[in-house]
């Protein structure tokens, strides 16, 4: 019977890829790891920590280059097959149907794994009852919100209840209000059918709700236990400070990271929380603001930040601060400052659908603007249109003081544009890159050079200059897409989803860049889906179904929903809550 | 910070976007092996297969007559190259074991009185039996037959014959179909690369998301249209020119006509194809779109250019149609050019449609760059 305790054994597990003609790379380094019965466990790691390998190992689709494995008391190895008759598996990229409705959706996996018609109706209705999907059996499946089509996964999954259910980061791209469901209906899963679920996540608040958790980091184990035992490492070394007034949180935040005696430092609340590296917080750049820290309760992300940078010492690998004595200027970007960004009743209608719905605002010239919104909130739209990428239905637009739609052509010179998914040129190298653009945006052929050595300097990518861009890692195509959106030293940026698969130090670097980069009066729209990066917004507004929910800085908005100190994802379920119940009443 | 402007920001665009469109293009190994293997691997199939001459036409003898103009005869016959002697028989119930064997494609047989029917100075008839289940090659070959026959009968009459037919067929005196072919095949083992190449320019960059940051850059249409084109234009060229050696000096088909007319010709002709690609590049959503499109437009293209069958020949509705082919009349033009050497008074004419589906495609291309909903 002790086998029967744990759904998943692992002993020594490793999995080594050698790509054609590329150096190999260790996905799994000796994982060991035993996963309960009953229990809902987390992987936690940073995006290519390898655990999408893990999972695919776990479900036997892969076979590991050594170690031993058992899964549902079966040894992985030969019983692929028995295996997988007992777990579900929901992979990233489900794949559903988009043509089919819902309800054939779920016919088509019911039929895949057998599921007699008798049990059929009653296992339906249950699922679709506790996914509150009941309303839209007949809706196309391609026609469903991003967390919709995740629910419907997860009941396709489910259409047969198996001895362990795996999910592979079932809400990456989802909104909060989908995740927060999502989740109920995992612990409901556990606690009601006693299902075992192993899931994979980068978020640290979902991890937090598991009873297990193990943290993986570039194929290495670095620690697993209850979220409390995990965040206990983290006890007493957290500590918070309120910026001095009109101060945006995100300078003091800023220079908190660059200090050697601080480990890791977030804006959250309209404060900042960090990591002291010594338990009294003592923080010589604080003595200097004349700021006090307050002792503040540790959370799980401390604790995995903690993990983190123990695992980049341990690998010789810490980077430090590259600009450490270069102190962020204390600057106010105000309403005083001129207006970069002007948008008056801005308007896009796809035939009868409303993508954009009559939204205004402005922009100021050294501001930090954030677009928030859950997929297809209108988010993506609006931002396509003030780059000048997509023309708009009705409205006003003026960017740098002119219209993207008239004057094109000049208005273009003063922006840079990172898009959210990769698109620079794969087999050009860095430097061709860099070369290529600053030639299309009009620098003369010396100051050209002078440029690409400075921005590859600045993105620390000068050893990397004659690779070519598709072998680069993920965090370095993300910087060298900022090199070179700015490499003409442009008025405005625009990033669309800059933070999307790169790991946490990633982030907290590009973060630090952009910092420096409003602090020199560059004007920066960004979006984003991770709620905790609008707290790094001088300005942000939230969108949902086409419609401008609300705008304002951050301490604002709290102060508005009175909710002071909640985090951005309270705040924002908040917010479309309560939209979507006003739309409900009216 | 100072900005390049005028005509030094234009020349510095067009050539970064060229530089970088031809890098993006060497640096794929793919495409490398898909601008030098095709015209090559094609000229040479097209050269060898391509072809509707016989040679060594197999054949069976049978020499009822035995007389001395019947072996006279069959000299003639065995002497050119179109014929091969596979067995003599004796009588014609024999003919067709062999025929149906597939071991002849035709047996001639001279009736017993062939001599003396020609010493009265009667019509001699010789029989050719034909295998029929290939019709086309049945005929050739009958064809031969008679011609040989009818030069056998020219040295016979020895001049005395009153009236006596001398073919001479001009720019092709052997009237070899590979020298009509090759000289197609310049045009269309280009056109459909071009096409291709032009096709996916933007629909790759698309795909890969490249595009948008092309577009919120200072460039203009027209300048990324420029861009585009050189690359498809200039593989367009470097093929053509491929193909031009290839039936040169391989198949020795000689050039009558000027270079730098033959190289305007191509490059109006390719120029005409990179905006077909182009279009279709912009109107598609991703390459697999693209791939269909050029299927479904290349096979007619090809079909209708005349390269296989005279466009006189086709009806009336589908000769219209062809007007909107480029490939139709870059044919015509480098045929004439290269055969006949023609000049550019008498070709022209073929210049007008192609220019002017360029004129048409190329704007459709750069408005369809930004207007284009993606």
């Amino acid at each position: 019977m002790a086998e029967e305790q744990f759904v998943i054994e692992a002993q020594g597990l490793t999995q080594i890829f050698t790509p054609k003609g590329l150096p190999k790379v260790t996905a799994l380094d000796h994982i060991d790891m035993h996963v309960r019965r009953g229990e809902l466990t987390a992987l936690v790691g940073p995006d290519g920590a390898g655990k999408t390998t893990l999972m695919r190992l776990i479900t036997g689709l892969m076979a590991p280059t050594a170690g031993e494995l058992t899964t549902v008391g079966l040894p992985v190895r030969g019983h692929e097959q028995a295996v997988q008759d007992q777990l579900s598996y929901m992979p990233q990229k489900f794949g559903l149907y988009e043509d089919l409705t819902v309800q054939e959706n779920m016919n088509l996996y019911a039929d895949l794994h057998g599921v007699p018609a008798a049990v059929r109706h009653q296992r339906f209705s249950h699922l679709l009852a506790m996914m509150g999907l009941e309303r839209f059996t007949g809706r196309l499946a391609g026609r469903l919100s991003g967390g919709m089509k995740q629910k419907l996964g997860l009941a396709c999954t489910l259409v047969r209840s198996p001895a362990l259910l795996l999910l592979d980061e079932p809400t990456v791209g989802v909104d909060p209000l989908s995740r927060r469901e999502l989740w109920s209906i995992l612990q409901q899963l556990v606690r009601e059918e006693h299902l075992s679920v192993f899931v994979s996540t980068a978020y640290m608040d979902e991890a937090a709700l598991c009873q297990q958790v193990y943290v993986l980091n570039q194929g290495r184990m670095l620690a697993h236990g209850t979220p409390a035992e995990l965040t206990a490492q983290a006890r007493g070394l957290c500590y918070r400070v309120t910026p001095p007034a009109g101060s945006a949180t995100r300078v003091l935040q800023c220079a908190l990271l660059d200090d050697p005696a601080v480990t890791d430092a977030v804006p959250v609340g309209g404060e900042v929380h960090f990591l002291s590296k010594t338990p009294d917080g003592e923080v010589s750049l604080l003595r200097q603001w004349h700021l006090v820290p307050r002792p503040a309760k540790e959370r799980l992300e401390d604790a995995f930040m903690l993990l983190l940078h123990a695992d980049q010492r341990a690998q010789g690998k810490e980077t430090q601060p590259a600009e450490a004595a270069q102190p962020v200027e204390e600057i106010h970007p105000s309403e005083q400052a001129p207006v970069d960004i002007e948008v008056k009743n801005l308007v896009k209608r796809f035939g009868d659908f409303t993508a954009v719905a009559h939204t205004s605002f402005q922009v100021h010239k050294g501001e930090v603007f954030g677009l928030l919104g859950p997929n297809g909130a209108g988010k993506t739209t609006t931002f396509r249109m003030l780059c000048g990428l997509l023309p708009a239905t009705g409205g006003q637009l003026r960017v740098a003081g002119v219209d993207l739609r008239t004057a094109r052509t000049q208005a273009r010179a003063n922006i840079g544009y990172v898009a959210q998914k990769f698109s620079l040129y794969e087999k050009l190298t860095v430097y061709e890159n860099l070369h290529f653009f600053g030639g299309i945006y009009g620098l003369p052929p010396q100051r050209l050079e002078e440029r690409i050595e400075a921005v590859l300097e600045e993105f620390q990518l000068t050893d990397r200059r004659d690779q070519p861009a598709a072998s680069l890692p993920g965090g370095y195509k993300q910087r060298l897409s900022m090199a070179a959106a700015l490499i003409h030293e442009p008025r405005i940026l625009f990033l669309d989803e800059p933070t999307s698969g790169i790991d946490p130090l990633a982030r907290r670097s590009f973060w630090q860049q952009i910092t420096r980069l409003a602090a020199r009066g560059t004007t920066i729209i960004i979006t984003t889906h991770f709620m905790d990066e609008a707290e790094y917004c001088d300005r942000m507004m939230i969108q949902d179904h086409g419609q401008l929910l609300v705008l304002g800085r951050p301490a604002e908005i709290r102060q508005r929903m009175q909710m002071p100190q909640a985090d951005m994802n309270d705040i924002f379920i908040a917010i479309v809550e309560q939209s979507r119940g006003e739309g409900a009443s009216a | 910070m100072q900005l390049l402007t005028g005509w030094r920001l234009l020349w510095q665009h067009l050539t970064f976007l060229a530089h970088k469109e031809l890098l993006a293009l060497i640096k794929d190994p793919r495409m490398k092996v898909m601008l030098i293997l095709p015209p090559i691997l094609q000229g040479f199939l097209f050269g060898y297969a391509a072809n509707y001459n016989l040679d060594e036409v197999p054949y069976a003898l049978v020499d009822t007559s035995h007389s001395a103009a019947s072996r006279d005869l069959v000299a003639h016959l065995d002497g050119s190259a179109s014929f091969r002697r596979v067995v003599t028989l004796d009588s014609v119930a024999q003919v067709s074991d062999y025929v149906d064997a597939g071991d002849i494609i035709m047996a001639v047989v001279i009736p017993q009185d062939f001599e003396s029917k020609l010493a009265r100075g009667e019509t001699a008839p010789v029989q050719v039996l034909s295998d029929g289940r290939n019709s086309s090659i049945a005929g050739i070959a009958t064809g031969y037959v008679s011609s040989v026959v009818a030069q056998w009968n020219l040295t016979r009459a020895g001049g005395r014959s009153a009236l006596a037919v001398e073919s001479r067929t001009w720019y092709n005196p052997n009237q070899l179909t590979r020298w009509n072919f090759l000289p197609g095949l310049i045009g269309m083992i280009s056109f459909v690369q071009v096409i291709l190449l032009g096709g996916m320019s933007v629909a790759k960059e698309r795909e890969e998301g490249t595009f948008d940051q092309l577009l919120v850059t200072p460039l203009t249409p027209k300048e990324i249209l420029v861009g585009k084109a050189i690359p498809p234009i200039l593989v367009g060229l470097f093929q053509s020119t491929a193909l031009f050696l290839i039936a040169l000096l391989w198949f020795r088909v000689p050039f009558q006509g000027s270079l730098p007319l033959l190289y305007l010709t191509l490059l109006l002709f390719a120029l005409s194809a990179t905006g077909i690609g182009l279009s279709i590049s912009s109107l598609a959503h991703n390459m697999q779109q693209v791939l269909v499109y050029v299927l479904v437009f290349l096979m007619p293209m090809v079909l209708l250019s005349g390269i296989a069958t005279p466009v006189a020949n086709m009806p009336e509705a589908l000769q219209i149609v062809t007007y909107v082919d480029p490939m139709r009349f870059a044919l015509d033009a480098i045929r004439r050019i290269y055969a006949e050497g023609a000049g550019l008074q008498e070709i022209w004419p073929d210049f007008v449609p192609m220019m002017a589906i360029a004129a048409v495609t190329m704007p459709l291309a750069s408005w369809l760059f930004r207007h284009r909903a993606t």
